[in-house]
């Protein structure tokens, strides 16, 4: 077994997918908490749709993925964070509309240029072979950018979370935290997603935050510990995968929702426990 | 040596005038509860003070100690997150934000304010404890903490005792004294509750569409607009 596990880092291209997948994992558990608690994580989830979108769309035209994916789902991010927060159409509702038809559009792309390939279900549901030595190099260095940024903002980001309008009294440019944070989210969203799959890359970002949140209670403990059993899950994922052949992130969304569901547990028995003592 | 100055002053939402010819002058030390009727345009006045409003027509000219952004205020509402992780302390720091300029971190001195202020407060019991654990009473006190990290001369709180048991809102008044005597932070405090207000202001702005009164307390007790308006009040209870 564990000659086995040795010889997972014993090829190139698993050693790369280790090093992004845990950068990724570390970024995507640290905006999570912030973005369960805005309630920001569907939106997540639509833009993992339009990710998938523009991928199909860089398949046919043999372009890097990063290059076009990035920008549009930036875009889209600035779009729904505008629209849930003015328009007429609600938040949930804008999502709805943004997610199917740019999934809709990456469908139809697909099928007019290459057919539904292993490719494709490769984007969709994730692959560790999907990384070049340039995605390593650029996702390395974007996670770094979005560590260094997330700490440096530490203190807005709470404070702008737990209660937007002292925030704003406060004189923090709130709606720029907003745009900040939904920046990183699109960011990682678009790296995390040859690795953990389109349709399962929001999965990443919001369910540590929420098996942190069900022991710890200060905010400070919580992202911290979102962080480590992130990474935790993403490796036993990984493994997984690469002994039993499963997909990647189906793999990693598993032990994800074992670890909520363990927590979950602790959590009201400790509750439970506290309360009757 | 007064700390905010309004002259001319027209308030109110979307261009629609709540109240006209507000001239008011807040000097360091105060103590003024605003009173009036629901509807009044209290909270308006609060929000317009603390720029959470813009200004019709007039000015508000702030002193120079005083930026704009390092005005404590506390709302009507706790802040309601019943699955938000943030220990009291957390909340309590995150009040210091307005003096955090470009800075990352807070400064030592921030710091040791915080847990000045949570000494002030006699909050260090709960300081560990997680935010959303607490009573409504705490939760007061937590965030009455927070807008004190905040303020540099100057507290505005806007109905800080509504929904509040009697005995719990006694304590908060008294603390609130309290921060107004030693701390030498001036309180402006929207009130509908004229037996403290009475009790505990030195000042009284009486609102109801323009400036109905404006003076010392003992002055706005003969008054007859607080004989009309006790009697009102009194009646719909």
């Amino acid at each position: 077994m564990i000659d086995d596990i040795m010889q997972v880092f014993s090829y190139g291209f698993m050693c790369r997918a280790f090093m992004v997948g845990i950068a990724i994992s570390i970024c995507s558990a640290l905006l999570g908490v912030p973005l369960v608690l805005k309630r920001f994580s569907m939106m997540g989830d639509g833009l993992s749709h339009v990710a998938f979108g523009t991928l199909s769309i860089a398949m046919a035209t043999h372009d890097s993925p990063l290059l076009i994916s990035l920008p549009i789902v930036i875009l889209c991010s600035f779009l729904l964070l505008n629209l849930s927060q003015k328009s007429k159409l609600h938040g949930d509702a804008a999502i709805a509309l943004i997610s199917t038809s740019s999934l809709s559009i990456g469908v139809l792309v697909l099928s007019v240029t290459t057919g539904m390939n292993t490719d494709v279900c490769n984007f969709l549901f994730g692959s560790i072979l999907g990384m070049s030595n340039t995605d390593v190099y650029v996702s390395l260095v974007m996670c770094a950018v979005i560590l260094i940024a997330y700490i440096l903002m530490y203190q807005r980001i709470f404070a702008t979370t737990f209660d937007e309008a002292f925030a704003k009294a406060s004189g923090i440019n709130v709606k720029m935290c907003s745009l900040f944070i939904s920046l990183m989210m699109s960011i990682i969203i678009v790296l995390g997603m040859r690795m953990m799959g389109a349709l399962l890359i929001s999965n990443l970002i919001v369910i540590p935050a929420l098996t942190s949140m069900r022991i710890f209670k200060t905010f400070f403990s919580a992202v911290l510990y979102a962080v480590v059993i992130s990474v935790i899950c993403f490796s036993l994922g990984m493994v997984t995968s690469y002994l039993i052949e499963t997909p990647t992130g189906a793999s990693i969304v598993i032990f994800n929702i074992v670890a909520f569901i363990l927590h979950a547990i602790i959590g009201s028995t400790l509750k439970y426990v506290k309360t009757t003592c | 040596m007064s700390i905010i100055t309004c002259r001319d002053l027209c308030i109110g939402y979307d261009k629609k005038i709540l109240i006209k010819d507000i001239n008011l002058e807040i000097k360091e030390g105060d103590y003024i509860s605003v009173v009036g009727p629901n509807g009044a345009g209290k909270s308006t006045l609060a929000k317009t003070l603390i720029k959470q409003i813009k200004t019709i027509s007039g000015e508000i000219t702030y002193n120079n100690e005083v930026l704009k952004t390092h005005i404590g205020y506390l709302s009507q509402q706790n802040v309601d997150s019943n699955d938000f992780p943030a220990s009291v302390y957390e909340v309590i720091r995150s009040g210091c934000i307005n003096q955090l300029g470009f800075r990352a971190f807070f400064k030592k001195n921030k710091i040791e304010h915080v847990n000045r202020i949570i000494d002030f407060l006699e909050l260090n019991h709960l300081k560990k404890r997680c935010y959303r654990e607490l009573s409504g009473g705490q939760k007061r006190l937590v965030l009455l903490a927070r807008a004190l990290c905040a303020a540099n001369k100057i507290l505005v709180l806007d109905e800080p005792v509504a929904g509040l048991d009697p005995i719990i809102c006694a304590n908060f008044y008294e603390i609130v004294k309290r921060a107004n005597a030693h701390l030498g932070i001036s309180i402006l405090m929207v009130s509908h509750d004229l037996q403290n207000v009475v009790k505990y202001s030195k000042r009284v702005l009486h609102i109801d569409k323009k400036i109905k009164f404006y003076g010392t307390t003992e002055d706005y007790v003969k008054s007859k607009v607080y004989a009309k308006f006790n009697t009102e009040e009194s009646n719909r209870d």
